[in-house]
C-alpha cells in the first residue's frame, strides 16, 4: 500500500525528481571543484597557504590585480552609463548592431582580445602611439592591463546597467519633468537612485570579470604580474605545489569582498 | 487658457491630424474617445515630450510649442500616477517646489496645506508601494497641484479605480475644480467620467478631434454616427425628410413616421433617439409633440440595474424592474414606443 503510493507519487512527480537530481549534479560539480582545492589547502596544507600570504610578490600581485579591475569598472561605469541609458530609452537604426558589439568580447576568445588589444595599443601602432606621447605606455604596464580587463568586463557593466533602466517606467521622468526638473535632474533624482541597485551589482560582476581575466592580459602585459598570470607562472615552474595556495588566497580574498560589498548594498536598501 | 492650432504628429502606429482647440481659463475640458485613441500622446504633446511636426501650441497667448516640459508649469497625473517609488508620500508632493529651489520652510507649509485639503496629510511618511489606488491617485493629485499649474492634465485619472473609489474621487476633483479654478484637459474613455465633470466635451477618434461641444449636446446632438455609436446613441434609424413645416420635420422611416424638430428641409437623414429618452407603455400616448409607435417586443436584456427592451420596429428603450413588473412587460408584447420630437437629433446622410 505505502509503496504503491510512493510509486505513484514519484510518477507523478517524475519530471520535478529528475530535473532536480540532474540540477543538482551541476551545482556538486561547482562546489566539488572549488571545495576540494579549498579544503586541501586550508586543512591539510595551511602552512603553504600561510608562506603565500606572507610573500609579498603574491600580496603585490592580488593587490595590483583588485586595483587595475577597479580601474576598468571606474572607467566602465563612467562611459558605460551613458551608454546604456541610451540603449534603454532610445530606439534608432542600427541598435541591434551596437547591441551585439557590446556583448562581442564576451564571446570571442579572450586570447584572440588580448592579440587584439595589443595590436592596437603597442606603442609602433597609431593608437599606442598616441598615448605614449602623452606618457601612456600599454605594454607590460598597469595600462595595459586595465584596458585588457575593461574590454572583456564592460560588456557585464553595461548589460546590467541597461537593464536596470529598462526596468524604470519613463513617466516617472516625465512626471518629473513637468514638475520643473530638467533631463539632468530627473535623470540624477529619479532614474539613478531607482537604478542604483542594477547598477552597483553590474559594477561588481565587472570588477569579478576583470580580476578573473587572464588571456587578454598576457598578451599586452606578462609584467606587472596580475594574480592569474603569477599563479599560471609558478604553477608552469612550481606545479600545483607553488601555484594552488595563491589561487586559494585569491579566491578567500575575493569571497570576502564579495560578501561586504552584498552585505553594504543590503544595508544601503535597508535604510531606504 | 491653452489653444493647439493644427496641431499634427506622426508616431510608430499612431498620427495626430489637425488637431484644434481651446481650453478656456477654469474650464475643465474633457478629452473623449475610445481607448486606443491616442488620447495620452496629446496630453504628452501639451506637456512638452514631443515637438509637434505642425501647429502649434499656445499658452496664455504665448507660443510653448518648442519650450522643454520643465519651463511649462502644466502639471500632469498618469493613469497609473507614476509616484516616485523611492520617496515618500511627502518627498512626492514636495518635489515640484524643491526643483523651484522655494525655502525649507515654503516647501514645508505649502505641502502641509495641500496635503490637508486632500485628506492625505497622514500618509506623509509611507512608500507609494504601501498605498491604496485611491491614496495614489490623491497624492499624485497633490503633487501636480502643488506647483500650482497653468494647466492640469489628467490622463485617465479614475478608469483604475473600483467603483467607490471613483464616486468619491469625482466628487473630490469638483471639489478641487471649484477650490482652486485650475484649468484642467482631463481625457477619459468612460461617459460617466466626461458628464459628471466636463465643461465642455472635445471627441477623438483615430487621432481626430471630431466634436467639441458641450456635453449635452455631444451626447444628444452627434455629429456622425460614429459619435452617436460611442457615446451611446443606439437607436439609429434611416430615414427620409417628407416635408418640414415651420421647423417641425416629418421622417419617413419606411415603416411609420417621426415628427422631430430640425432645419434639415430634406433629403436622407439619420435619426438618433437616446434609449432612456423612450417611454414604453401599454396604451398610446396622444400628443402632437410626441411620437408613439407600437411594436413587439423581441428580446429583454439586464444591463446592471437597467434592463433594455428591444422592439420590432427598430428602437430600443431602457426600464427599470419596476416598470418591467408594472408594464408586464415579456417577449412578445405588444406596446408604445414614445418619445418627444425635441428627444430626437438628424443627421444628414
Amino acid at each position: 500500500m505505502i509503496i504503491k503510493k510512493a510509486l505513484t507519487g514519484l510518477k507523478r512527480h517524475s519530471l520535478s525528481l529528475i530535473f532536480l537530481f540532474a540540477g543538482s549534479l551541476l551545482i556538486l560539480f561547482t562546489i566539488l571543484t572549488l571545495f576540494n582545492m579549498i579544503f586541501r589547502q586550508l586543512v591539510l596544507d595551511t602552512e603553504g597557504l600561510l608562506e603565500a600570504a606572507a610573500d609579498p610578490v603574491v600580496i603585490e600581485s592580488i593587490l595590483l590585480t583588485l586595483y587595475c579591475s577597479f580601474l576598468a569598472t571606474l572607467i566602465a561605469t563612467i562611459l558605460g552609463t551613458p551608454l546604456a541609458y541610451v540603449l534603454a530609452r532610445h530606439d534608432f537604426p542600427g541598435k541591434n548592431i551596437v547591441e551585439s558589439i557590446i556583448d562581442v568580447p564576451v564571446i570571442i576568445p579572450h586570447s584572440v582580445a588580448g592579440i587584439a588589444l595589443y595590436a592596437l595599443f603597442m606603442s609602433r601602432s597609431p593608437v599606442g602611439g598616441a598615448f605614449s606621447n602623452i606618457g601612456i605606455i600599454f605594454e607590460d604596464s598597469m595600462w595595459g592591463i586595465v584596458v585588457a580587463m575593461l574590454f572583456v568586463s564592460a560588456p557585464f557593466y553595461v548589460n546590467a546597467a541597461r537593464e536596470g533602466f529598462q526596468s524604470i517606467n519613463p513617466r516617472l521622468e516625465r512626471v518629473a519633468r513637468t514638475l520643473g526638473a530638467s533631463q539632468w535632474k530627473s535623470f540624477y533624482k529619479i532614474t539613478l537612485p531607482l537604478s542604483v541597485r542594477h547598477l552597483f551589482s553590474g559594477a561588481v560582476m565587472a570588477w569579478a570579470r576583470g580580476i578573473s581575466e587572464f588571456g587578454a592580459v598576457i598578451m599586452i602585459a606578462f609584467y606587472p604580474m596580475i594574480a592569474p598570470v603569477l599563479i599560471f607562472y609558478r604553477f608552469t615552474t612550481h606545479g600545483l605545489k607553488g601555484s594552488q595556495p595563491i589561487a586559494v588566497l585569491l579566491i578567500l580574498i575575493c569571497i570576502v569582498i564579495f560578501v561586504l560589498l552584498r552585505t553594504t548594498a543590503r544595508y544601503w536598501e535597508k535604510k531606504k | 487658457m491653452i489653444t493647439l492650432e493644427n496641431v499634427s504628429h506622426e508616431w510608430d502606429d499612431f498620427s495626430l491630424k489637425n488637431v484644434s482647440f481651446s481650453v478656456n481659463k477654469g474650464e475643465h475640458f474633457i478629452i473623449l474617445g475610445p481607448t486606443a485613441a491616442g488620447k495620452t500622446l496629446i496630453l504628452e504633446t501639451i506637456a512638452g515630450f514631443y515637438v509637434p511636426r505642425k501647429g502649434k501650441i499656445l499658452l496664455n497667448g504665448k507660443n510653448i510649442t518648442r519650450i522643454p516640459p520643465e519651463k511649462r508649469n502644466i502639471g500632469f497625473v498618469y493613469q497609473d500616477y507614476s509616484l516616485f517609488p523611492h520617496m515618500s508620500v511627502k518627498e512626492n508632493v514636495a518635489f515640484g517646489l524643491k526643483m523651484q529651489k522655494l525655502p525649507k520652510r515654503e516647501i514645508e507649509t505649502k505641502v502641509q496645506d495641500i496635503m490637508d485639503s486632500m485628506g492625505i496629510s497622514y500618509l506623509d511618511k509611507r512608500l507609494p508601494s504601501t498605498l491604496s489606488g485611491g491614496e495614489q491617485q490623491r497624492v499624485a493629485l497633490a503633487r501636480s497641484l502643488v506647483i500650482d499649474p497653468d494647466i492640469l492634465l489628467l490622463d485617465e485619472p479614475l478608469s483604475a479605480l473600483d467603483p467607490r473609489t471613483r464616486e468619491s474621487l469625482i466628487e473630490e476633483l469638483k471639489r478641487i475644480h471649484e477650490v482652486r479654478n485650475t484649468t484642467t484637459i482631463h481625457v477619459t474613455h468612460d461617459q460617466d467620467e466626461a458628464l459628471a465633470l466636463a465643461d465642455r466635451i472635445g471627441v477623438i477618434m483615430n487621432g481626430e478631434l471630431v466634436q467639441v461641444d458641450t456635453p449635452y449636446t455631444v451626447f444628444n446632438e452627434p455629429v456622425t454616427e460614429k459619435i452617436a455609436t460611442f457615446v451611446g446613441v443606439e437607436n439609429v434609424l434611416k430615414g427620409k425628410i417628407i416635408c418640414n413645416e415651420d421647423g417641425v420635420v416629418v421622417v419617413e422611416t419606411g415603416n411609420y413616421q417621426i415628427r422631430a424638430l430640425s432645419n434639415l428641409k430634406e433629403g436622407e437623414v439619420n435619426v438618433f433617439i437616446r434609449p432612456e429618452n423612450i417611454i414604453l407603455s401599454k396604451v398610446k400616448l396622444e400628443s402632437s409633440a410626441r411620437n408613439s409607435i407600437s411594436g413587439n417586443i423581441t428580446k429583454i436584456n439586464q444591463f446592471g440595474a437597467t434592463f433594455r427592451i428591444y422592439i420590432d420596429n427598430g428602437l430600443s428603450a431602457l426600464v427599470t424592474k419596476h416598470a418591467i413588473e408594472e408594464l408586464e412587460l415579456n417577449v412578445g408584447k405588444k406596446v408604445y414606443a414614445s418619445f418627444k420630437a425635441t428627444a430626437i437629433h438628424l443627421i444628414k446622410t
